[in-house]
């Protein structure tokens, strides 16, 4: 598990029902590209996070699959529908096996 | 044998030049050839996808890049630049509310962005634009 990771979102706290909502995610990772070297010369091995989905009540919001050129802490920005109360779902898939979760609730206003 | 003065600058010279030719040859990928690998051969829209990136980059760690393109099922971004030129795919699901993202990649010189989306009905529709960068992100 790469060291430091910790993952931060940001979903409204209430919603209408049917209404669309903007989600910031946040994760600090490093991203390794594979591509740097060490004062030696050597190559980093790659280590970034691959994939990245987001998903409401079990229904699929976003799904991204992540290269090497995505930057340091991957930050995503994008639009959900709360069609009834429920739970965002967030799921950060790491290169090493690591998976980060994060689950953020909302309410109907 | 005796070199000249002559005759050391005529081969100093095409010494440089082989040096600097192949590096500028295997630059970028061209931009038709990164789009024809993703729809498989198949002609792309120009018009349904808008891809938002800066005109001048200064940082290419951090490029802010937002993409949108209504009634699409996935969009692929691109840069044709960089060692790898894969970046990212966003597949949209049922809980979209728009086929719209942002997100911050890196850029490992002045290249084109290339953005291309999936539609629902099988068509495809592509994007792209040239962000220059002062500072590369690709290590080194």
């Amino acid at each position: 598990m790469a060291k430091g990771v910790k993952a931060r979102v940001k979903v409204p706290k209430t919603a209408a029902a049917g209404e669309s909502v903007t989600l910031k995610t946040l994760i600090s990772h490093k991203m390794e590209s594979g591509l740097r070297k060490d004062s030696d010369g050597n190559k980093i091995p790659q280590s970034i996070i691959n994939r990245f989905t987001c998903a409401f009540n079990g229904n699929t919001v976003i799904d991204v699959k992540m290269a090497a050129a995505i930057s340091t802490n991957p930050y995503f920005a994008f639009d959900a529908v709360v069609p009834e109360a429920g739970e965002f779902h967030f799921t950060w898939y790491d290169d090493d096996g690591s998976i980060y979760e994060e689950k953020k609730s909302v309410k109907i206003a | 044998m005796k070199f000249t003065r002559r005759d050391t600058m005529a081969i100093g010279g095409a010494a440089a030049l082989t040096t600097i030719l192949p590096s500028l040859s295997s630059a970028a990928i061209p931009v038709n050839e990164l789009i024809m690998g993703v729809t498989g051969g198949a002609d792309a829209a120009s018009t349904g996808i808008s891809l938002t990136a800066p005109e001048i980059a200064e940082n290419g760690n951090t490029v802010p890049i937002s993409i949108d393109a209504p009634g699409a099922v996935a969009i692929t971004v691109m840069a044709a630049g960089n060692p790898r030129p894969g970046v990212a795919t966003f597949n949209f699901g049922a809980g979209s509310a728009s086929q719209s993202a942002t997100t911050r990649i890196r850029l490992a010189g002045t290249q084109d962005v290339v953005a291309v989306a999936e539609m629902a009905d099988g068509s495809f529709a592509t994007a792209h634009q040239t962000v220059k960068v002062t500072i590369g992100g690709c290590g080194g």
